[in-house]
């Protein structure tokens, strides 16, 4: 009876939770797609870092195979 | 690779490559175990079935507390020693706190509203929460303001250190005031006043919720390092055309 009274609650509570830590996971993963677009992007603009070559190789390849 | 290996944001970036899949694999276990003995952890002799928005409520507010105690010690790193990754860790540990902080705050009110018949009252414990949501806001929305990255961190971070005044007032305002909300029952001097059937679901959880934590953080520093480069090579554009 008092299980059945405060289900709303309950069920309320681990909405949120799962909202909130949905909300988290797809701001990390989104954010980290579009950095990594944006930076093979200048990168296949001849922009590069003088102190990583071997990385702005790498991410231009990873740019030409997603291209 | 040693901890000082880690200030370079290219060894770091590496080091977060590899580990982030085994965190991330290892967060999911703790959680499918942890969920499943909150579930079907028995009611609690007085609370009943509620018992179980604590399995949430109080992880959230450990890694509320969690968040701006990393924020305090990047604030050290970024002022005393400047480590160059010290205000990328205490930037990217802001909006995972903060929402840490208001889920301890959404199910405290959802599981205060059956047990004390109100959703919020203005108690010590759930205002200086309250508090500490702000705080978060508020370093946030200093992040956003100044432009620079690291005239950005050195305000953010005295900000930081200003508000970690709040972290003891959050956990002994229920010693120093008369409040609704409980008093400690977990870490509390003589031993934890929660059974061990409900205790040990609690545990897992709050290790799976920080297992999350850490994951989540490695993640979003990895992309503020991503950022900044992207940020470096857009200023050498843009000197380039001028």
């Amino acid at each position: 009876m008092e299980a059945t009274n405060h289900l709303g609650f309950i069920v309320a509570s681990y909405a949120a939770a799962f909202a909130v830590v949905g909300g988290l996971i797809a701001w990390v993963m989104l954010d980290f797609r579009a950095q990594r677009r944006a930076l093979a992007d200048l990168e296949m603009r001849g922009l590069t870092r003088r102190s990583a070559p071997m990385r702005s190789e790498r991410t231009t390849e990873q740019a030409k195979e997603e291209a | 690779m040693g901890l000082a290996d880690l200030a370079n944001p290219s060894r770091f970036l590496a080091f977060a490559n590899r580990t982030i899949p085994w965190l991330g694999g290892v967060t999911v276990i703790a959680f499918a175990f942890g969920l499943n003995q909150a579930m079907v952890a028995p009611d609690d002799y007085q609370q009943g079935a509620t018992v179980k928005i604590m399995f949430l409520h109080v992880p959230s507010a450990w890694l509320g507390m969690l968040g701006w105690g990393l924020m305090t010690l990047a604030a050290l790193g970024t002022l005393v020693w400047r480590h160059p990754l010290a205000d990328v860790a205490a930037k990217t540990a802001a909006p995972i706190g903060a929402a840490f902080t208001l889920l301890c705050l959404v199910t405290g009110s959802l599981w205060g509203r059956p047990e004390w018949g109100t959703y919020w009252v203005w108690d010590a414990r759930l205002t200086s929460e309250l508090v500490l949501f702000l705080l978060y806001l508020g370093v946030i929305a200093l992040w956003r303001t100044v432009e620079d990255p690291s005239r950005a961190a050195r305000a953010a971070a005295i900000l930081t250190l200003v508000g970690a005044i709040d972290l003891p007032i959050i956990k002994f305002s229920v010693d120093w005031w008369n409040t609704l909300h409980q008093g400690a029952s977990v870490f509390r001097p003589g031993g934890s006043t929660i059974y061990p059937t409900i205790l040990i679901p609690l545990l897992i959880m709050a290790l799976a919720f920080t297992l999350l934590f850490v994951t989540l953080h490695l993640a979003a520093m990895r992309n503020e390092i991503l950022r900044r480069r992207v940020r470096t090579l857009r200023i050498m554009q843009a000197s380039a055309a001028s």
